[in-house]
């Protein structure tokens, strides 16, 4: 017999296929066909005429979202809240801490008629008891909250896409030890740890509160994540890339998880509104983020330690608190509609 | 005879189920040699699938457990080896085809990158052009237009022809030398199937690997196999070169399973099923798991208590597992009473 098994060769050699197609190639040599590519592919047109207009799934799911107008309009709204808290520096009129002063007689006093202000063109939301430009303040507390609550967006993510995705992945006893896990932090009493910890770790800055909040809240992201895995890892093409050799981590993370990037995006924005809605808790309850740092929970205490009749106090971060958090939770709708493959049909 | 290059012996493989131990494999031996397509036939359940599957450690364990067995590949029996060399030989050494090229591609991949991971897997250190420039060569030669265009496109915008190409240039792209098509074209259009094999003919052509092509479609057997295996109810029950079995069938089975294929030739007015249901695989009928069935047993002792073995017949390169073969000489025409007659 002469066609005997061909030795295989790991190496280029090994890609070559059959004397068709490696018949440039020099002898003994691995070097691929040279081929000229068209470099403008875009001017292919089918040989019948027929364009057909490609859509990527991105391409159907922007199409979907843009057709929820709530979650648009949420999105135009968010972006602009967060751009101001961004860059607060640049359109804040105060400082965060500015206290006005005057100078009577040589010597240099705050400014009390400032104290308490009522809103007004020099000071849009009113100044607070130390006479501070409330509406600087909300600025920056705006800013400190967006960044709590998109540092907790992704680093929840992350820690629940790992523990779900291993669960997921491989079932079993992991599966088991992993969700009991999940379970456990799920029966902690959020408030009262947060409130423990924070008194001792120092969480007074927002990268020490976002990484604190995220540890609690990962567990929601775990469970979807698992699920979905669970799911994904019967689907033939799963079954396809293992009987092409892929290893466990490859699976993963090239064919589970671009496969479940919609369920994940849809938690991790609604986590953004939860760690929002927390970080102004303990900031409220005191126990957050820490004085001159300005965050919208903790300039709602300040406003009701004013009294309620300094009602610009309350209501401008209050206000805002809602509204951002409206926002996520709507744009997390839109982005659930959106990004459900089963859901193809064309509204007018 | 030249070395097999794919040598199974004894090869059991259960599921436990609710119901109890189901014997999918049960005790099968066959060998593979260089260059050559052998076709595996028989009914859904057979375990037709499941013994090439359970090779390659693709069979979900459990509840699936290869019980005993050995398949020698090149001298390593892939039972034995670690799941990690078993991952080398998978896709690179062996390669297979899916059924259902619909639900075997990854929707969010482009088929370029699906095709570029297949290599990549096998070949992490190679450069990403040379491998995207394979693939383009690939996607040429199982006969995609526009190879190029195509590669940067995403499985929803391939046809059902278009994506089993796909899937065939992926499973030759380390140029395998087994080749294991499970049902290659039973997803697929009747006008599309016919390209299809042509395809497949030029992958093996190609990469002169060995094919075991798994169907339940005689035609496909016809076409493509150089030699057929026939499983019913996890064992062997017939082995042979094609034209052999096709002409002279020693085993009621066979013999039943072209009976009830309709002819274009045959001036019938029913076609003739062969009668009954595959026994369960939980609870096997005593002696040859086909009596029930047969119409050359016909109540037999012999047929009821004693399991019937393989043995040769006619030639050594032609198996039957029926104790009364011999009966079947001769027989080439219709040897079953249409039993869907008049009901």
């Amino acid at each position: 017999m002469t066609d005997q098994p061909r030795v295989h060769d790991p190496n280029a050699s090994g890609l070559m296929l059959g004397p068709d197609v490696n018949r440039d190639v020099p002898a003994g040599g691995g070097q691929m066909v040279d081929r000229a590519v068209p470099a403008d592919s875009s001017a292919f047109t089918h040989e019948y005429g027929l364009e057909i207009e490609a859509r990527s799934q991105w391409g159907y799911a922007r199409r979907r979202f843009m057709r929820h107008r709530l979650a648009v309009a949420s999105v135009v709204v968010l972006t602009g809240i967060f751009a101001a808290g961004i860059f607060a520096n640049y359109i804040a009129p105060y400082s965060y801490k500015e206290i006005p002063y005057i100078t009577i007689a040589g010597t240099s006093v705050i400014d009390t008629s400032q104290i308490l202000a009522h809103p007004s063109r020099q000071h849009l939301f009113g100044t607070d008891s130390a006479g501070r430009d409330t509406f600087s303040r909300t600025l920056y507390g705006i800013r400190t909250s967006a960044r709590v609550g998109i540092f907790v967006g992704l680093l929840s993510t992350l820690i629940g896409t790992i523990i779900g995705g291993l669960a997921g992945f491989y079932g079993g006893w992991s599966d088991n030890l992993l969700m009991r896990m999940t379970d456990l932090f799920l029966t902690l009493p959020l408030l009262a740890v947060l409130l423990t910890a924070s008194k001792f770790l120092d969480s007074s800055t927002p990268t020490t509160l976002a990484i604190l909040i995220a540890c609690l809240i990962w567990t929601s992201i775990a469970r979807i994540v698992r699920g979905v895995f669970l799911s994904l890892r019967e689907k033939e093409y799963v079954e396809a890339a293992r009987a092409a050799g892929a290893g466990d981590l490859r699976i993963m993370l090239r064919h589970m998880i671009p496969n479940s990037v919609g369920p994940i995006v849809v938690a991790a924005t609604l986590t953004i509104g939860t760690a929002i809605a927390l970080e102004a808790t303990l900031s409220f309850l005191g126990f957050g983020i820490r004085p001159p740092t300005p965050a919208l929970g903790a300039l709602l205490d300040e406003g009701q330690e004013a009294g309620l009749d300094k009602w610009w106090l309350v209501t401008y971060p209050g206000l805002l608190i809602v509204l951002i958090i409206l926002c996520i939770n709507f744009i997390g709708d839109g982005l659930r509609d959106a990004l459900d493959p089963t859901q193809r049909r064309v509204r007018a | 005879m030249p070395e097999p290059l794919l040598s199974i012996r004894d090869l059991v493989v259960e599921f436990s189920t609710e119901d109890g131990v189901v014997q999918a494999v049960d005790g099968i031996s066959y060998d593979l040699y260089p260059g050559e397509t052998l076709g595996i036939v028989g009914e859904s359940g057979s375990g037709k699938s499941v013994s090439t599957m359970s090779l390659l450690g693709l069979i979900p364990q459990p509840p699936g457990k290869v019980v005993r067995g050995e398949a020698l590949f090149k001298g390593t029996d892939l039972l034995k080896i670690s799941k990690k060399e078993l991952r080398h030989i998978r896709g690179n050494e062996i390669a297979l085809i899916f059924q259902d090229p619909m639900t075997s591609l990854n929707p969010v991949l482009k088929i370029g990158a699906q095709i570029d991971e297949a290599i990549r897997t096998h070949h992490p250190d190679e450069k990403d052009d040379r491998i995207k420039e394979r693939s383009i060569e690939l996607l040429r030669t199982v006969g995609v237009p526009n190879p190029d265009r195509r590669y940067e496109q995403y499985p929803h915008e391939f046809s059902g022809g278009m994506r089993q190409r796909a899937m065939i240039a992926m499973s030759i792209a380390n140029s395998p030398s087994v080749l294991i098509a499970d049902e290659p074209t039973t997803a697929l259009d009747v006008t599309i199937q016919a390209q299809i094999l042509q395809v497949l003919k030029k992958a093996q052509d190609e990469t002169q690997a060995a094919t075991i092509l798994i169907t339940h479609d005689l035609g496909l057997i016809a076409e493509l196999a150089d030699r057929v295996v026939v499983m019913y109810a996890g064992k062997v029950v017939e082995l042979g070169d094609v034209h052999t079995i096709f002409e002279s069938p020693r085993h009621p089975y066979t013999v039943g399973l072209m009976e009830s294929l309709p002819k274009l030739n045959a001036d019938d007015d029913w076609l003739r099923p062969i009668p009954g249901q595959p026994p369960s695989l939980i609870s096997r009928p005593p002696g040859c798991p086909f009596h029930p069935r047969c119409f050359l047993s016909q109540g037999r002792l012999r047929c009821r208590e004693e399991e019937p073995t393989l043995r040769p017949i006619g030639g050594s390169a032609h198996l039957t597992a029926c104790h009364f073969a011999e009966e079947l000489e001769g027989h080439t025409g219709p040897l079953v009473e249409p039993v869907g007659a008049g009901v």
